[in-house]
């Protein structure tokens, strides 16, 4: 009696919690269908705001921007970010100790200090303000996450991996290429992950750094927020159905992955 | 024989430390040659500079009689079998042995002959697609080996690789790694600071202490003629008596005077004695040349160890033959068992 009350106690908790979670994007997504430009009062189904999503040039233009921006700041925080890490996993102790207190400044402070920091710094420079330092300050807030997912794993190897390479004769190149990198590879893609949704869904730090009419997804949704309109609703439905298909392909294929290996 | 490593006059420094205080020593083709002492002496870092991995901070390094000091790791005939393994565990048994070839870029089929090869060498046949982690400890080890040995160097540098392994299975691969080197005929240059593995397996033992050579000397050399009080006690368990050389074939120790084998001193020079455990006797009173009582005695397995009390100090004795605690006994050596050390100089 007491463990099947224990067992609908936990339950409708869990059931709580996800549905303040995820009633609000369900909310979101029935209401990208609606047909009217209400949000709260259903008039019927239809794809008219996804039509509208389409054929508004600002919005297409916002989600390349988005999205190219995400994959560039990923690919080259993550390469500069695993060689850095591999670099101080080899320093000395106080060095390493000292650029990792700097690392994580910019992760512990809050996004605007890093936004105005920037937006300063590059108007001191008379850098004109765009795509290009849009980029640059992603790529700049995106590095720590990287430092800080693969120095850990780093840590793990055995400390004469690297010189066992060079000992068979492989070069410095060869021997991170070969036998470091795929040791820390886990910790690479994880740290890539984490940089490309910081990127994604970044709005504070890309707001003040950016000029020349150039957004992203989440800047023009600010723009676009003061009056309604639906399409936002139907590009945020859009990068939901997006996210779940790629999060259920990470979860999946090593799943099978792993059951094809069994079978062989 | 060939000299194919001669280090002159090596120092390294660490972080103001002194690691090697000039380190002078030759080592010859074919050899097994065993770099002895207690961690910290500075042998592990002696193997890294030979390696490669590190750099002196004064002298020179000659390999084959080239000056290598600015030849960077890749680039030397030496390879390593590390203390660790550091086996690359992304890869199986096959692949580790080959990646040194491969690097070289030889062919599929020659990779695969030498990799067999090694394999059998190393009694590991068959394991060629098992991972890694699915070997033990000893196993690690051969493959570990085999890396190394594939690529055919002219030296090899084996780093306390057996210091993971139980004694059993250490025991066993002391005489294997003995016969690689036989078979292979290449030189060994072997890291430890285990006496015994060092006098069961080497050509030649360099007992090193606090960043400096104490002796160069075969293992029975080593043993049986320490050259100063350090050796002595670091290899072996010994009995250390101070005494007075008066001259060549007569020492006085114990305030009484010995024949013994040993010349060369000054007369009335200051010395150490050494008489070994094992060359001690225990005897009756009216035949011994010292006399003392039995304090303890403790089982070993093959002997017994009996401390025996003099009037001056404790001896320590090895003997098959049990006493008992109190009795008064007489001990019993021979002039050959006298071994005569200058004095260890004052640090």
């Amino acid at each position: 009696m007491v463990k099947w009350r224990g067992k609908l106690l936990s339950g409708s908790y869990l059931g709580l919690i996800l549905l303040f979670f995820y009633l609000p994007i369900i909310i979101m997504i029935v209401f990208s269908f609606n047909s009217s430009r209400s949000l709260t009062i259903w008039n019927g189904f239809s794809l008219e705001w996804y039509e509208k999503l389409f054929h508004s040039e600002d919005m297409m233009q916002a989600v390349i921007n988005t999205f190219s921006i995400a994959i560039l700041a990923t690919a080259i925080s993550t390469v500069v970010g695993t060689l850095t890490a591999v670099g101080l996993s080899k320093s000395k102790r106080i060095l390493r100790e000292c650029v990792l207190a700097l690392n994580d400044l910019p992760m512990l402070n809050p996004d605007i200090v890093t936004a105005i920091g920037l937006m300063l710094f590059f108007t001191s420079l008379r850098i004109e303000k765009g795509y290009v330092t849009m980029l640059l300050a992603h790529i700049a807030f995106c590095i720590p996450y990287v430092i800080l997912s693969v120095l850990p794993k780093l840590r793990t190897l055995d400390p004469n991996l690297a010189e066992a390479a060079m000992d068979l004769g492989a070069t410095p190149w060869q021997a991170l290429m070969k036998v470091i990198i795929p040791q820390i590879i886990p910790a690479v893609i994880s740290g890539a992950l984490i940089a490309f949704t910081m990127s994604l869904d970044d709005f504070v730090i890309s707001y003040f750094v950016t000029g020349n009419g150039v957004s992203n997804i989440s800047i023009l949704v600010y723009t676009m927020s003061k009056r309604i309109n639906p399409t936002i609703n139907a590009l945020s439905t859009i990068l939901v159905v997006m996210i779940t298909v790629v999060l259920i392909l990470i979860n999946v294929v090593p799943l099978l992955r792993k059951k094809e290996g069994v079978a062989k | 024989m060939r000299k194919i490593i001669e280090f002159h006059n090596i120092v390294k420094e660490f972080d103001g430390q002194l690691i090697l205080r000039g380190i002078n020593l030759d080592i010859y083709e074919n050899e097994f040659v065993t770099l002895l002492g207690p961690s910290g002496c500075g042998k592990t870092t002696l193997l890294r500079i030979l390696g490669g991995f590190l750099e002196q901070t004064q002298g020179e390094v000659y390999f084959d009689g080239i000056e290598i000091s600015k030849v960077p790791a890749y680039k030397r005939e030496i390879n390593t079998v590390f203390q660790k393994y550091a086996l690359f565990p992304h890869m199986d048994v096959y692949d580790n042995i080959a990646f040194g070839l491969k690097i070289k870029k030889q062919s599929k089929d020659i990779i695969r002959q030498k990799v067999e090869k090694m394999l059998k060498l190393v009694g590991l046949e068959g394991y060629d697609h098992r991972p890694i982690t699915t070997l033990s400890g000893g196993q690690q080890q051969r493959v570990a080996i085999a890396r190394a040995l594939v690529n055919e160097p002219m030296v090899l540098l084996l780093d306390e690789p057996l210091g993971a392994l139980d004694l059993k299975l250490r025991k066993e691969m002391q005489i294997e790694l003995k016969k690689i080197q036989k078979e292979v005929g290449i030189t060994f240059i072997y890291v430890t600071h285990d006496q015994e593995e060092a006098l069961t397996m080497s050509d030649k033992i360099v007992v090193m202490n606090d960043g400096e050579i104490q002796q160069i000397g075969s293992p029975t050399d080593v043993y049986n003629e320490p050259e100063n009080e350090f050796v002595a006690k670091f290899i072996g368990e010994s009995n250390i008596i101070p005494g007075v050389m008066l001259d060549d074939y007569r020492v006085v120790f114990h305030d009484k005077e010995f024949e013994c084998v040993d010349y060369g001193f000054d007369d009335n020079e200051e010395v150490d004695i050494v008489i070994r455990p094992e060359d001690l006797d225990i005897v009756t009173t009216d035949i011994g040349k010292l006399h003392g009582v039995v304090k303890s005695i403790t089982f070993k397995g093959v002997h017994y160890e009996i401390e025996v009390e003099t009037d001056l100090m404790t001896f320590k004795v090895h003997t098959t033959d049990n006493s008992e605690i109190g009795k008064e006994v007489g001990l019993h050596f021979f002039p050959e068992d006298i071994h005569v050390m200058s004095k260890m100089r004052a640090y």
